[in-house]
């Protein structure tokens, strides 16, 4: 029961701290002073208090929208083993639903944005649904490369412990996952280069525009669920990552910590250097992140 | 008299006439000539009318010929509320017809794409263009647009009120998908009548009308209008204040532009030229700032010369601190040319053709991105510029890359001239006094603001006073320039396409 709990406060705290670190990233790098490291949580904070303004038009597709894409993120990372190696929710075949509900989420958010009618969101929704489109197979590919490592259908199997030993053996695939599912992580955030998530201007926009309509604690949620979005790639990729078996307790969780705050680091320093790349290239760069996964499942199964 | 170019007064830059040496020819002669005459390098400069006694209206036009480094003012009367439309000969004319119908309910006929400019009432009471009775509220943007129909047709409309803290105009885009077919810009929202206030001066208000008609523009604006008041006075100012006021105008360039090399950046989401641009822009602001007390130079610009001298002691703080902050922009810029992504998306991304620039009279920066070298400074040289020549920076593609890189060639070019300047500042008195203006007189005034040529005409009446003041700033031709450019192009690209003009929304409305 505990873990579940720490699990699930991780998952809604912790996030927004990635953001933040980002941003100061990026701040270093620019020479600025730049936000507090905490800013994120003030912004959740002045949010949860605010009202909110609904546009007449919308129905309660508009409300559940936030609703949905919270619980469904947050469902997803209980699939997902993060400051100790064991999970709450597990069984055979659970890697299908930690895919699904992320997509549900998508999806109810989706609905949500076109239930305002706004041109502009009808924009976003198909940006966003076209690149999730391109971002699933590289997903999928990557988990199977796992499943072949691992020799198991559990989301926990595939990220702990197993595939460690066999980093030596397995180096190759492990290393193109990763590189795949590091630009999933960036598409799927709605970082550059793929979106730009300080942009005002409406037009660029891809997730920005899609929560332009929702306001007080449902941006909130929607901020919450977008910061998870980060944090629960981050945390696969620190899991693939850490390649000891640190046998549980505390030193294994600051550890895992660590490493998701250098995955913070890191996408900050891509946003640095990088400028966005333009709309048309975005599904071609899907597409190589797919391929790279699906050349490190071929890898993977004709490894003797 | 014909159509006869040879004929023309050729006027310099600044320098007045009397209205009487203004030909007048026949309406059709006047269009001859015209559309005879501006072509390549021969530009229509500015085309407006002023109302007679009589009830009916005087055309004038001023054609520059970037060749000969003179103007050419000509004048028509027009008896009727129609006459056979310019554009359709002379595509450039264009806008101006759109703004003579609006202004003064003359009907171009034949005019392909006649709607307001600026959504005010006629400024001549019972003669409107549209038929409209002088009670009908006339909205801003409330209009026709230009449609593209289609089952998978969809229309965006952007504004008037924007993201950010900037001035109102109505974009349209008629879009299959993310491909944009074609983009329509209404402004008209920033419309204050200024040339109508400006009638009856010069007095009190005119130069703080003239230094607020584009805020970014205020000493392209300023030096324009004293040029203009100059050559009316017959009055020339002391070289210390010609070189002082080109000082100011090119730091005024090296501050937009840096700001738009910035925000280019921003624009892609390329953090680190586009903080540190931020920052060198203020440091140019606050060079202009040292000379007059304001950042964008109000108040320093006034006929007869400048109301601030350059001391030896702030020449080298000013020589020391823009030495530094060119040199930060270099680094900076340099930053953006060799990052490849950088480079992916400014590269071919909302390009325009010499020839459609040529023929819609595209001007300034946008033009000399198509490669066509064409600059007042050069070709219209006055005060300083006569003495110290200023290099054209030009680039042939086009497109963002290309309005970014003239930018920077114009940055280094500008520092340059600068540098000099504070280094070889002529001595003498900052200010010439400047008596009556010529009465009955005609003269019309360059000056290359950082977008372009600003181009001022002022005509006298009897006493001296302004009869008609006819301002054209850059933004008034660029727009056409901007829906050019965004023609097939990625809707999501339009807003580095608009910040790679960075266009007056007021500049325009006036």
């Amino acid at each position: 029961m505990w873990s579940l709990v720490i699990q699930l406060l991780v998952l809604l705290v912790f996030p927004p701290l990635l953001v933040g670190l980002i941003n100061c990233t990026k701040a270093v790098f620019a020479g600025r002073q730049g936000p507090p490291l905490l800013q994120p949580y003030y912004e959740l904070w002045r949010l949860l208090h605010k009202g909110t303004v609904q546009s007449t038009t919308t129905t309660w597709l508009f409300r559940a929208g936030p609703v949905v894409a919270l619980v469904t993120t947050s469902l997803a990372g209980l699939i997902i083993p993060l400051v100790q190696p064991e999970v709450y929710v597990s069984f055979p075949g659970d890697i299908i639903l930690f895919v699904y509900l992320l997509a549900l989420g998508r999806f109810a958010l989706v609905l949500s944005s076109l239930d305002t009618g706004s041109p502009f969101e009808g924009m976003g929704v198909a940006r966003e649904v076209t690149f999730a489109c391109l971002a699933e197979p590289a997903m999928f590919m990557g988990l199977l490369a796992l499943v072949k490592v691992s020799q198991s259908l559990e989301m926990v199997d595939l990220l702990t412990g197993k595939h460690a030993a066999t980093w030596t053996v397995n180096g190759a695939p492990l290393l193109m996952i990763i590189s795949s599912w590091f630009l999933l992580m960036l598409a799927d955030s709605c970082r550059i280069p793929f979106d730009d998530p300080n942009t005002h201007l409406e037009l660029t926009m891809v997730h920005e525009v899609i929560i332009l309509d929702h306001s007080g604690p449902m941006l909130a949620m929607l901020h919450v669920a977008a910061a998870q979005k980060l944090f629960i790639p981050a945390a696969m990729l620190a899991r693939l990552a850490i390649t000891r078996d640190l046998g549980g307790g505390w030193i294994e969780g600051l550890v895992f910590l660590a490493v998701v705050l250098a995955v913070a680091v890191l996408v900050g320093i891509v946003e640095s250097v990088l400028a966005r790349l333009r709309m048309p290239v975005v599904p071609r760069v899907l597409t190589a992140a797919g391929v790279i996964a699906a050349f490190g499942l071929i890898l993977q199964v004709t490894l003797p | 008299m014909s159509s006869d170019v040879s004929q023309l007064p050729r006027l310099k830059n600044g320098e007045a006439c009397s209205l009487a040496a203004v030909p007048r020819l026949s309406f059709d002669d006047f269009r001859k000539c015209i559309v005879a005459q501006a072509v390549g390098p021969v530009r229509l400069a500015s085309f407006f009318g002023q109302p007679r006694d009589d009830g009916g209206v005087r055309l004038y036009a001023v054609l520059a010929d970037n060749n000969e480094g003179v103007l050419l003012p000509v004048s028509t009367d027009l008896f009727d509320d129609k006459y056979p439309s310019l554009t359709t000969d002379c595509p450039q004319a264009h806008n101006f017809e759109r703004e003579l119908a609006e202004q003064w309910g003359l009907v171009p006929e034949g005019h392909p794409w006649l709607k307001p400019l600026r959504y005010h009432p006629s400024y001549r009471h019972g003669h409107d263009a549209w038929g409209r009775l002088p009670a009908d509220r006339i909205l801003p943007a409330v209009t026709d647009y230009f449609r593209v129909s289609g089952a998978e047709i969809h229309e965006v409309a952007v504004g008037p009120v924007h993201a950010g803290v900037i001035e109102p105009g109505s974009f349209r885009f008629q879009c299959h998908g993310e491909h944009v077919f074609h983009l329509e810009v209404q402004l008209g929202y920033q419309h204050r009548g200024v040339e109508r206030a400006l009638i009856g001066g010069p007095n009190k208000r005119t130069l703080h009308y003239i230094e607020t008609l584009a805020g970014d523009t205020s000493i392209g604006h300023a030096t324009a209008y004293c040029q203009a008041v100059e050559g009316l006075a017959e009055v020339t100012p002391s070289p210390r204040a010609q070189s002082i006021r080109a000082i100011a105008l090119e730091l005024e360039r090296l501050a937009c532009h840096t700001g738009d090399l910035g925000a280019l950046a921003d624009d892609v989401g390329f953090l680190p030229t586009a903080n540190f641009c931020g920052r060198l822009r203020g440091d140019f602001l606050n060079a202009t700032g040292t000379i007059c007390g304001n950042r964008f130079g109000r108040s320093l610009v006034r006929p007869g010369g400048v109301t601030f001298d350059i001391t030896a002691e702030m020449a080298t703080t000013l020589t020391t601190r823009l030495k530094a902050a060119l040199r930060d922009v270099g680094g900076a810029a340099q930053l953006l040319w060799d990052s490849l992504s950088v480079r992916a998306r400014f590269e071919n991304t909302g390009a325009v053709s010499s020839e459609d620039a040529e023929a819609l009279g595209i001007v300034g920066v946008a033009l000399r991105a198509t490669g066509i070298e064409r600059d007042v400074r050069q070709n219209f040289p006055t005060g300083a510029y006569s003495r110290a020549a200023m290099p054209v920076a030009t680039w042939p593609t086009g497109d963002v890359f290309a309005r970014a890189y003239v930018r920077w060639l114009e940055i280094e070019n500008s520092g340059e001239f600068v540098l000099d300047q504070l280094h070889t500042l002529p001595s003498g008195s900052c200010r010439t006094e400047v008596g009556s203006l010529a009465a009955d007189s005609f003269v019309a005034s360059l000056a290359e603001g950082w977008r372009g040529p600003v181009c001022h005409v002022a005509i006298t009446d009897a006493a001296g006073k302004f009869a008609r003041y006819k301002v054209v700033d850059p933004s008034f031709q660029n727009w056409t320039g901007l829906m050019l450019a965004l023609r097939d192009q990625q809707i999501s690209d339009f807003p580095l396409c608009n910040k790679s003009f960075n266009l007056s929304y007021c500049g325009h409305d006036l």
